[in-house]
């Protein structure tokens, strides 16, 4: 996947630094796709930091669930945020005794973040061999590895309605927004979210007074559970 | 991409990370941010992959690109290894414009 990224990014015709500099210092794969595709479809780069941005927003949990193994000291906090990914942070909670969590967050980063960073400087090699990219269809492997990225966060009904319609809106605004932005506009999508939670919210509130009451409603909570 | 995007980039994807570790004894993530944190991924990814694979600049990118992302999709859904998803993907739509589809 990092020979993939860097190779991609050069044919596609950027400078050989940006995939190299970009992968030691964002160093998150979902993230680096997407705003260097941005980049290529033509978007500012704004747009390109703004569509990183917040698809990493996701590591602000898995920060507050590695903590415990990488607060012991400034040192390891610091370098531990750096190797804070989907796969480390998998392989830490696969653990249950704390020593092997942290044995194996520690372990699966570094050579994690190792192996990416050389096999995007060797994928960078490879990329300015290739001279024309529509020929060899290498246009359609960014959003090949993007949809590849897309499918397992994809766990409920609710993500793949969310998902259809922002895609849907994103796509129907391409012709008449600048590039970069009608990605931005699909998180409109997840206004079909915040209906079913505020509902379950009701539920919870009513499952509440309920028992407060010591009436028994019926509370359908069980049937909208696990969802959130 | 200028330096400054992917330093600004970097700097905000650093932030969230060392958030975590910082705060966790003052601040609890609201419930709910999770669920909506990972909807909003899935969103971004999806819409992504749409826009870039049916679109270029302003229009419609032609038939093989799509065609091959589409390839690439039904290998993920199978949980095919990574190379090969790439490199369906890039075949399939060097292929149709070998035939002639657009």
């Amino acid at each position: 996947m990092g020979a993939s990224f860097g190779a991609i990014s050069v044919a596609g015709g950027l400078p050989w630094w940006v995939p190299v500099v970009m992968s030691l210092l964002v160093f998150a794969g979902g993230a680096q796709f997407a705003a260097t595709s941005v980049v290529l479809a033509g978007g500012s780069p704004v747009a390109a930091v703004a569509a990183g941005a917040l698809l990493n927003t996701r590591l602000a949990p898995y920060g507050f669930t590695v903590a415990s193994i990488t607060s012991r000291n400034w040192r390891t906090r610091l370098a531990g945020a750096q190797i804070t990914t989907d796969e480390s942070v998998a392989f830490a909670l696969r653990e249950t005794d704390e020593g092997q969590a942290r044995r194996a967050f520690w372990t699966c980063g570094v050579i994690l973040y190792a192996a990416w960073n050389v096999c995007v400087v060797f994928g960078v090699l490879a990329g300015t061999a290739i001279r024309d990219t529509a020929a060899f269809g290498l246009d359609a492997t960014f959003p090949a590895v993007l949809l590849a990225l897309a499918l397992p966060t994809i766990r409920d009904q609710r993500t793949r309605i969310a998902s259809g319609a922002g895609a849907a809106i994103a796509v129907a605004l391409t012709p008449v927004l600048p590039a970069g932005l009608p990605v931005l506009t699909s998180l409109a999508g997840l206004a079909l979210l915040p209906r079913t939670a505020a509902h379950q919210a009701v539920l919870r509130l009513r499952g509440a007074c309920a028992r407060r009451c010591g009436s028994q409603i019926a509370s359908p909570k069980r049937r909208h559970g696990g969802e959130d | 991409m200028p330096l400054v995007a992917i330093i600004a980039l970097a700097g905000i994807t650093y932030a969230f990370r060392l958030a975590g570790p910082l705060l966790r004894d003052r601040v609890r993530l609201p419930k709910g941010a999770d669920g909506l944190i990972a909807a909003a991924t899935a969103v971004l990814l999806v819409s992504l992959a749409a826009t870039q694979a049916l679109t270029q600049g302003h229009g419609f990118a032609g038939w093989a690109r799509p065609a091959g992302v589409a390839v690439a999709g039904l290998l993920a859904a199978r949980k095919a290894p990574f190379p090969v998803i790439v490199i369906a993907a890039a075949a399939a739509t060097a292929l149709l414009r070998l035939a002639g589809v657009g």
